[in-house]
């Protein structure tokens, strides 16, 4: 079909483009501490879990029973746990651990709550009734007690772990989704669409979604920090990531028994998901400043 | 395709049930093809609903309403679109904040399986009187009368030979209003489109309109040809009173 050589000039042009938006938007981001801050931290993270083998200096599994409970220092940069586990590279491994739960999370969040949310805002009617009481209902369960409900039935395991936190996270996003789509739905620009013959499912994807996904992504940034804590939480109380796993929540658990005498324990995985969830809510802070149509497309 | 647009017994009402509000009580009129149609009343007499109904963007109305001789409930989406376009009055809320001028036009083109994007966007781009090197501006790049020819754009790629056109200059300034009007006039000579205008101002029907139709609390009190203006040859009284203090007004300035 010919609407695929005039789609070839389109592509090309469309490539810089969007790459000059993320060149705007970090930008953006970096001028101001806070969200630096955030973006930086968050840098960090993906790099140590990208080079995981090469910084940490031991293997997470590795026990050495001849040395346990070491303070830092003495070839351990944090000290060893009551198996003689190297802490520091555990936190360094747990960090994929950590990144892995944050991503699968958001990615089924994100348009779960998206789809759900822009279609009640934009249909209205029965169906918005209908979808925005099932919401309804997800929001009312403490998000956490929900998880350890789906746990308890699915069976304790990091697996389960997503599954329960990404469960209870949507229903916020689907409400923000919604509030967003019906302030656009009366526009002009959506009655253009329609005299132009586009379906309702067009008039989402392509005019509802592109504006209530700023709102939505940093919905999605500022839930982060809250899925990171979730999933600590779950690990702290045994039903996320199983032992040996290095999990920060469950790194803390474990060490919560020799607590008193040997601090290390459980101060850096506790300051690892302070930091890391902190992060998470200054970038989040700073994207909603950045994200801004006019900050977007300036050339 | 002959577009002379038939309105009988139009009726709307919104609400239900006692709190029920009717908008339009009986609009009846008929535009000839080819012709351009002003709809002038004052501000909340349903001049815009009667569009929106014509477009169905509203579809619970009572009544018929034919183009080309046939029902518009009976006319599939997809030609609807191609029959008849419609152009806002507002240039600032009616283009998507977040798509390119690119976007905007070659949507309509994709949704109806069109070829020649290309082409097409380029040949509508230079009949509204801008240069090709607005495709790939954003909205917040272009002034409103740039933005409102890009309005116009989008309502002609589709080469409907119908526009209803809803107060298409009252958002703009005084010097740009008349460059969109003369736009319109020369692509209804290029093109033989049909028009439906509504407006508060009888100058631009005046300009442009072959006929009026003057509404009052959703009803059409009188149809006049524009000849009827000058010296005010209105019979209804509320027509003449209206006619009567544009005139005046006019006159004044």
């Amino acid at each position: 079909m010919t609407v695929k050589d005039t789609d070839m000039p389109r592509q090309a042009m469309k490539m810089p483009s969007s790459l000059i938006v993320l060149r705007n938007i970090l930008g953006f981001l970096m001028r101001s501490p806070t969200s630096a801050f955030g973006l930086i931290v968050l840098g960090l993270l993906i790099v140590i879990a990208a080079f995981a083998p090469w910084i940490a200096t031991h293997d997470p599994y590795a026990q050495d029973l001849a040395n346990t409970l070491q303070a830092p220092g003495n070839g351990h940069l944090f000290g060893t746990d009551e198996l003689g586990r190297d802490i520091f590279s555990r936190l360094v491994w747990g960090s994929r651990i950590s990144l892995t739960i944050i991503f699968l999370v958001s990615i089924v969040v994100g348009p779960i709550g998206m789809i759900v949310g822009t279609t009640a805002g934009y249909m209205g009617g029965r169906l918005d009734t209908v979808m925005m009481r099932i919401t309804d209902i997800f929001l009312s369960f403490p998000s956490l007690i929900l998880s350890l409900a789906f746990v308890a039935a699915l069976g304790p395991s990091l697996n389960n772990a997503i599954i329960a936190i990404a469960l209870t996270a949507w229903p916020p996003i689907a409400r923000l989704a919604r509030a967003e789509a019906m302030t656009f739905r009366k526009a002009d620009y959506i009655a253009a669409a329609r005299l132009q013959g586009a379906s309702d499912m067009r008039i989402i994807f392509k005019s509802i979604m592109p504006m209530c996904l700023p709102s939505v992504l940093i919905r999605l940034t500022l839930n982060m920090a809250t899925v990171i804590l979730t999933a600590a939480g779950l690990g702290f109380l045994g039903l996320g990531a199983q032992p040996p796993m290095p999990e920060w929540g469950a790194m803390i658990a474990t060490g919560r028994r020799y607590m008193i005498d040997s601090w290390w324990l459980v101060t850096f995985p506790g300051l690892a998901i302070l930091t890391v969830s902190l992060a998470f809510n200054l970038l989040g802070d700073g994207l909603r400043d950045a994200l801004d149509p006019k900050q977007m497309n300036r050339r | 395709m002959t577009s002379n647009v038939d309105i009988r017994d139009l009726s709307i009402s919104f609400g239900e049930g006692p709190a029920a509000v009717k908008v339009l009580p009986g609009v009846t009129f008929s535009v000839e093809a080819g012709e351009c149609f002003g709809l002038v009343g004052e501000s909340g007499s349903g001049k815009s609903t009667v569009l929106r109904c014509i477009s169905m963007l509203t579809d619970f109305w009572q009544g018929s309403i034919t183009v080309g001789g046939r029902d518009i409930r009976q006319i599939p989406r997809l030609e609807r679109c191609r029959l008849l376009q419609m152009v806002f009055q507002d240039p600032y809320g009616s283009l998507h904040p977040r798509q390119s001028v690119r976007t905007t036009l070659s949507e309509p083109l994709k949704i109806h399986g069109l070829d020649d994007h290309e082409g097409r966007m380029r040949r509508v781009i230079r009949d509204v009187g801008l240069t090709a090197d607005f495709i790939d501006r954003f909205p917040h790049q272009m002034s409103g009368g740039q933005r409102q020819r890009i309005a116009i754009a989008r309502a002609l790629i589709l080469e409907p030979s119908l526009l209803l056109l809803d107060e298409p200059t009252s958002a703009l300034d005084v010097s740009v209003q008349a460059e969109i009007l003369n736009l319109l006039v020369r692509l209804r000579e290029e093109r033989g489109l049909t028009y439906i205008m509504v407006t508060h101002d009888l100058a631009v029907v005046d300009h442009m309109c072959d006929r009026f139709a003057v509404m009052l609390h959703g009803e059409v009190t009188e149809v006049l040809p524009r000849t009827a203006i000058d010296g005010n040859h209105a019979t209804h009284p509320y027509a003449r009173e209206l006619i009567g203090a544009s005139l005046e007004y006019e006159g004044a300035l």
